[in-house]
């Protein structure tokens, strides 16, 4: 067991795909020289080597078709777009092409390939770098989309997806890249669309990912001290998601409440509810409560963005409603 | 082998002759099909451009990969798809190369290295500078080669490409097939500069080749080929062609000169290659013995294309993951 940062899970995630296959190859904007731009990437140069992990231009759309084309011909690529903003100009490469090669081609062909990028705020950086766009992404059909929560389940699933065989999105959230954790050793493996208990409870379930993982169990604290138990589900995977676990865990607590930091609406707290209400109609024993954050971007000022971002008194008004 | 210094043999002529012969036939045959209503959906034809496929696509190897676009029913035949399960592709039939689920625009073979047709346009491009990085580390040999019309340098991703390819000294070959028209719309209105001269924005040798004329495609082709091989990175052949169809099939093409069809039909490349032929002392039955067996090869081809059958629904989902997926995302009870 030792402690890591969440950046340095991926980045020795990174380094054993790496010396385990040979067709794995890492290429985005900095990745190389400057170790990207959070330092995930740093060393991997050094140790593989030019070929293998390579600076681009600053071009998304060219970085992530490149990935679909080296996939196509042979090789694991994992690549980065820097800000989860900046996946509005590689849509055409995710979407029309990643995404549907294995399809449109009658199953000829996988697209083994790994797109990082990073999402989310709390680091001031304004309505262009800080958006939470998940939901763009698991609604396409043939891509995968993970965002982890914490140093285990970083490693593990960037292993995870490295391994797959289809385009996998991973969204890592900024605010977590500081945070320090345990990763046994060796670090256990987690598959894709699996979602996982982080704290147990029977009075409400809250279903969540990424950087609002532990405000959830900030707000589940609170809660406690009020005489609610509540369960924290970590879906750790969006695209698949874990729909048996979030009706197993709704089948004992009866109450549901879905929080992300991205946009509530039309948000993937909005599939999970939608989804719930109909398989799980029998179970609730209240509405079914979303928080995200409000229907605007991003803003910049630390008043602004921490107002904007759901915070546990968030969460814990949305459960007093679902128990309502 | 330096461009326009060694002409090919009568043999050789014939047998590029036969090739552009096979893909006109298969594509006036498409558009009666269309027509009848047999192809559902849009087809893009063309005819008139086949020298570049035949050309191009015809001199790579097999292990090569090609990117290709919306009006690659000739760079996929060039490249050595079978005539029958291409049909029947296009055709929407579960035996087809994508089981009915592309089409004409995602025909594809990855057994020849056929990475795909193409429904977006200029999208190829980055796919074939992967392809081309992936040949590069994996040592293979083998080299990317994208297809793309003129209307694709307008694409912003097309410049990032170029750029890449070229600081990387990708193993690629860039084809441009300058056909004047960007679907309905002529050059003038769409371009500020010509191809040749982006490509050298970015330092990658160009030649301008006329793309009618099938001995200085496959000239102009061999050599970027050899020089990119080689490892001496990326190349552009530049096409200058004819578009004798619509953007789409259907399409009336209401916005082109009736002038400009007399000036096509004496550029036509099937016409400029036959006359060379009969000018190296070829009777004009050895020339129509070929134009009749690319008639029986697609009438065998139509044949098996119409006795194929309809994709079942059940089948549908199978293929939107891979069965090594950690785990398929579509719901059990989708699928019902």
């Amino acid at each position: 067991m030792t402690e890591v940062r969440f950046g340095q899970a991926i980045n020795r995630a990174l380094i054993d795909a790496m010396t385990q296959d040979s067709s794995v190859v890492l290429f985005g904007e900095d990745v190389a020289e400057a170790g990207g731009p959070f330092g995930v990437t740093r060393g991997l140069l050094k140790k593989f080597g030019g070929e293998r992990v390579r600076d681009t231009p600053i071009s998304e759309a060219a970085i992530v078709g490149a990935a679909v084309g080296a996939a196509m011909t042979g090789l694991r690529p994992v690549v980065e777009v820097m800000f989860m903003d900046f996946v509005t100009l590689t849509m055409d490469a995710l979407v029309n092409q990643a995404a549907k090669a294995r399809f449109m081609f009658g199953g000829q062909v996988s697209v083994p390939m790994v797109v990082r990028m990073p999402h989310g705020g709390g680091i001031n950086a304004g309505p262009q770098h800080s958006q939470c766009l998940e939901a763009w992404l698991a609604h396409v059909p043939g891509l995968k989309v993970v965002c982890p929560s914490n140093v285990a389940d970083a490693y593990a699933l960037m292993r995870a997806a490295i391994d797959d065989d289809d385009p996998v999105i991973v969204i890592e959230n900024k605010a977590l890249y500081a945070t320090k954790g345990d990763l046994p050793e060796p670090p256990p493996p987690v598959a894709i669309g699996q979602a996982r208990t982080a704290r147990t409870g029977k009075d409400v379930t809250i279903v969540t990912y990424g950087a609002m993982v532990a405000v959830s169990l900030a707000a589940a604290d609170i809660l406690a001290k009020e005489g609610v138990d509540a369960e924290v589900l970590d879906l750790r995977s969006l695209q698949p998601w874990d729909e048996a676990a979030v009706l197993e865990s709704l089948a004992r607590t009866h109450r549901l409440v879905v929080c992300h930091e991205a946009v509530e609406a039309f948000g993937v707290s909005a599939e999970i509810v939608a989804r719930l209400a109909d398989i799980g109609f029998d179970e609730l024993d209240g509405p079914l409560v979303r928080v995200g954050a409000p229907f605007m971007p991003p803003p910049f000022a630390k008043s602004l963005e921490d107002w904007y971002r759901p915070d546990a008194g968030r969460i814990v008004a949305a459960v007093k409603r679902a128990i309502a | 082998m330096a461009v326009g210094q060694i002409k090919p043999s009568s043999a050789e002529l014939l047998r590029l002759y036969a090739d552009m012969r096979l893909i006109r036939e298969v594509e006036q045959r498409l558009s009666l099909l269309f027509g009848d209503g047999e192809i559902p959906g849009f087809i893009h034809l063309s005819i008139g451009q086949e020298a570049v496929a035949v050309g191009v696509a015809g001199a790579l190897r097999t292990d090569d990969t090609l990117a290709s676009n919306h009006r690659g029913h000739g760079h996929a035949i060039a490249k050595g798809l079978d005539l029958s399960r291409f049909f029947l592709e296009i055709m929407g039939r579960s035996e087809g190369y994508c089981g009915g689920r592309g089409g004409s625009m995602h025909v594809a073979d990855m057994s020849v290295g056929m990475l795909g047709a193409n429904g977006i346009v200029g999208a190829g491009l980055p796919i074939a500078v992967g392809s081309a990085l992936a040949h590069q580390l994996r040592k293979t040999g083998a080299i990317a080669c994208v297809f793309f019309g003129d209307g694709a340098l307008a694409e912003g991703v097309l410049h990032e490409s170029f750029n890449m390819a070229a600081l990387w000294r990708l193993p690629i070959l860039f084809v441009c097939e300058n056909n004047g028209w960007s679907e309905f719309s002529p050059a003038a209105r769409q371009l500020a500069t010509e191809p040749s001269k982006l490509a050298g924005t970015f330092e990658i040798p160009a030649e301008r080749v006329d793309g009618n004329d099938i001995v200085a495609v496959r000239a102009a082709a061999l050599s970027a080929i050899e020089t990119v091989r080689a490892g001496g990175g990326p190349r552009l052949v530049e096409c200058k062609t004819t578009r004798v169809r619509g953007h789409f099939e259907g399409d009336p093409q209401k916005y082109r000169d009736a002038g400009e069809f007399d000036e096509i039909g004496r550029k036509d490349p099937l016409t400029r290659a036959a006359g060379e032929l009969r000018a190296m002392g070829v009777p004009d039955g050895e020339i129509a013995t070929i134009d009749e067996v690319a008639r029986r090869r697609v009438d065998e081809a139509v044949a098996v294309a119409r006795a194929g059958t309809a994709p079942a629904p059940e089948a549908a989902l199978a293929d939107v993951y891979s069965p090594k997926s950690s785990r398929a995302p579509a719901r059990a009870d989708a699928a019902a």
